[in-house]
């Protein structure tokens, strides 16, 4: 078993500009880690260079104690599970599980009984026979997931693996993956794009944009100590509601377009340095409660318009606004504002999220 | 229902006409051949029509029914005439132009497929050029290269090389078009359990290529199995010819056994027949189906 360092890590394509710069990650051994980001922010570059179809332009790759930047994949000890399955079509569902132990002249008793217990743990015991084209969406991602644990490898990858199944079965595979990650403990990185897929799935999740890194932590980390607006706005649905404000009366109060906060206690030394400067303050929606909800700590009122509420069942969410800020919040599904109507609502001000406007990073602590 | 079935019929049956007689059109010829090949004569009628016909004699004579029905001509071509040696000339040149044709075409395909290299853009464009001129333009330099430089004429081995060479370009566009839809996944899928090149080519791409295979297949046979100038103009001892050169032979010149060459046209005209329907399936197929998405 084995973690995974990357040290450094840049990779450009002949003169262009590089799609990614400077990535540092250590990946500890049989952690889960998730790599998200929207599409085009090299995170599936990133993982094809931990396998090794993608050259290291410079910096390091280990697995384990070894660099592995010109190992070829094969002596990599990883598998690899991609988005379109990658199954041999014209093989049948045991001789894709055998392939690659063929390949390595494996004996035929221990290739056996891999397969016996792959198919086992997978539940795809009925299909061995069958051709990949005869199994459904969900049967042939359980096949490749076969594939990469025959191998026992020492690190798993996973390339957006469940975004070609439909809503319902996403979520039952996500927590199968899980619980297989769980159960064979060895260490994977999984690339989606999906920031739900990444909370529920990851021990820790590494958030990329335009070829950097933006955070690395636990999903409540980074849920709840966003170190910029990018992984703000990223992280959470309905997303985190931003109000652009000007610090005001040496950093006890923001000012807003409409409205005035005062700003939390915790962090009213740092906004002290910036009197006069524009900040984006962020709040969660949950964090902007209704007079019939109960609030925690230091709280502002505040008067939204509705503009449109989505009835989810258990809650609805509310778009309101306040002059030309829009900010979304939860209510109780069954008194839901009429369209245009004026709720008062509490801002839980020590949930409130600071960013610098200018280099839209983390103010607060 | 079966009103509606009728209803329905009923605006195509102009269509139908039309099409039954374009049918008989295209198949008249061919009718006409076997008659004269199961005639067991050597003449170009099908019937013997007096000097002073009436209407219905007129009608016999292009009907193409052979008066009475005999296999002569065909065992006599094959026993009395050299022509079981063409076929067996033309089967082998036909046979090690599509393996060797074959064999060049998929490696080839495969590199301008996969791989970047100085002059994968000019090496496509050249054999696109190739195509656009007409084969015969290329007689002259093939005859001095192969008969004069390499003292190929009158050789089996000969006719391979340049069957091989000619069908290859477009053998090229064809598998390389194929190659290019095979998902790269597959690949690097397979380097990842540890697959080299090679094996990724033999075990992989080229199992699911057999369909353009096989249509590349059967067009380089056809093409060698039905050439006849290059070959003509190769093989001038009698007993190289290939089978389509052997049966201008009946015809030409001195001799106008018709029935020897109906008959040799009916035989030369089955292995093709086989073929086609043996690969038909490979014609409609798309293997890769099933291997990507949902």
């Amino acid at each position: 078993m084995s973690g995974v360092t990357i040290r450094a890590v840049t990779k450009r394509y002949g003169d262009n500009a590089p799609v990614l710069t400077g990535i540092d990650l250590a990946i500890q051994d049989r952690e889960f880690m998730v790599l998200v980001g929207p599409s085009g922010c090299g995170k599936s570059t990133l993982l094809r260079m931990i396998a090794g179809l993608e050259e290291i332009t410079s910096g390091t790759i280990s697995i384990g104690d070894r660099v592995v930047n010109d190992v070829p994949p094969k002596d990599r000890d990883i598998a690899m599970v991609f988005q379109s399955y990658a199954l041999y079509p014209h093989m049948s569902v045991r001789e894709n599980l055998e392939f690659g132990m063929k390949l390595r002249k494996t004996p035929r008793a221990e290739m056996d009984r891999l397969v016996a217990e792959a198919a086992r743990i997978l539940g795809i015991e009925e299909y061995l026979a069958r051709r990949p084209k005869e199994l459904s969406g969900g049967q042939r991602q359980r096949v490749a997931l076969g594939r990469a644990i025959v191998r026992k490898p020492a690190v798993f990858l996973f390339d957006e693996p469940l975004s070609n199944l439909d809503a319902k079965l996403r979520v039952q595979m996500r927590a199968e993956i899980k619980k297989l990650q769980h159960r064979l403990q060895v260490t994977s990185v999984y690339v989606t794009h999906d920031q739900v897929e990444a909370m529920t799935m990851g021990h820790r999740i590494a958030i990329m944009h335009q070829g950097k890194l933006q955070q690395v932590g636990t999903p409540l980390e980074v849920y709840e100590r966003p170190s910029n607006l990018f992984v703000a706005n990223f992280i959470g649905t309905p997303p985190m509601n931003f109000v652009r404000a000007t610090v005001g009366d040496g950093g006890t109060s923001l000012q807003a377009r409409g409205f005035v906060l005062p700003a939390p206690a915790a962090c009213r030394e740092a906004l002290a340095a910036r009197a006069g400067k524009i900040v984006v303050a962020g709040i969660r929606p949950e964090n902007v409660v209704d007079a019939s909800r109960s609030t925690r700590g230091a709280t502002a009122p505040l008067e939204l318009v509705a503009d449109l509420v989505e009835t989810l069942g258990d809650e609805v969410v509310v778009h309101g606004r306040q002059g030309e800020d829009e900010i979304a919040f939860k209510m109780d599904p069954h008194n839901p504002p009429e369209l245009g109507a004026r709720v008062p609502v509490q801002l839980e001000i020590d949930r409130l999220h600071l960013f610098d406007a200018e280099t839209e990073q983390r103010i607060n602590d | 229902m079966a009103r509606s079935r009728r209803d329905q019929e009923l605006p195509h049956a102009p269509l139908h006409v039309f099409l039954g007689l374009a049918t008989l059109v295209t198949v008249y010829p061919v009718l006409w051949v076997v008659s004269i090949a199961f005639s067991g004569r050597q003449t170009l009628a099908i019937a013997d029509v007096p000097s002073d016909p009436t209407f219905l004699q007129r009608l016999r004579a292009v009907v193409p029914w052979p008066q009475q029905w005999s296999t002569a001509n065909f065992t006599s071509v094959m026993t009395d005439q050299p022509f079981g040696r063409w076929v067996l000339n033309s089967v082998v040149v036909a046979i090690f132009t599509t393996l060797l044709g074959i064999f060049l075409s998929c490696t080839a395909a495969y590199a301008f497929s996969r791989f970047k290299f100085p002059g994968r853009r000019a090496g496509m464009m050249s054999f696109l050029i190739s195509q656009m001129f007409p084969g015969v333009l290329t007689l002259i330099p093939l005859y001095i290269i192969m008969v004069q430089v390499l003292g190929l004429g009158n050789s089996r081995l000969g006719m391979i090389i340049v069957y091989a060479a000619t069908s290859i370009p477009f053998s090229v566009w064809m598998l390389k078009g194929y190659f290019d839809t095979i998902p790269k996944e597959l690949e690097e899928a397979a380097i990842i359990e540890g697959a080299s090149a090679g094996t990724i080519f033999w075990r992989i791409v080229l199992p699911l290529a057999k369909p353009a295979v096989a249509i590349t297949a059967l067009f380089s046979f056809m093409t060698s199995w039905n050439e006849f100038i290059l070959a003509a103009t190769f093989m001038d001892k009698e007993d190289m010819y290939t089978a389509p050169v052997g049966l201008r032979f009946f015809v030409g010149g001195f001799s106008q056994q018709w029935g020897y060459f109906a008959a040799g046209s009916i035989i030369v005209s089955i292995p093709v027949v086989v073929l086609f329907l043996y690969l038909q399936k490979y014609l409609v197929s798309g293997l890769t189906a099933g291997s990507v998405k949902g």
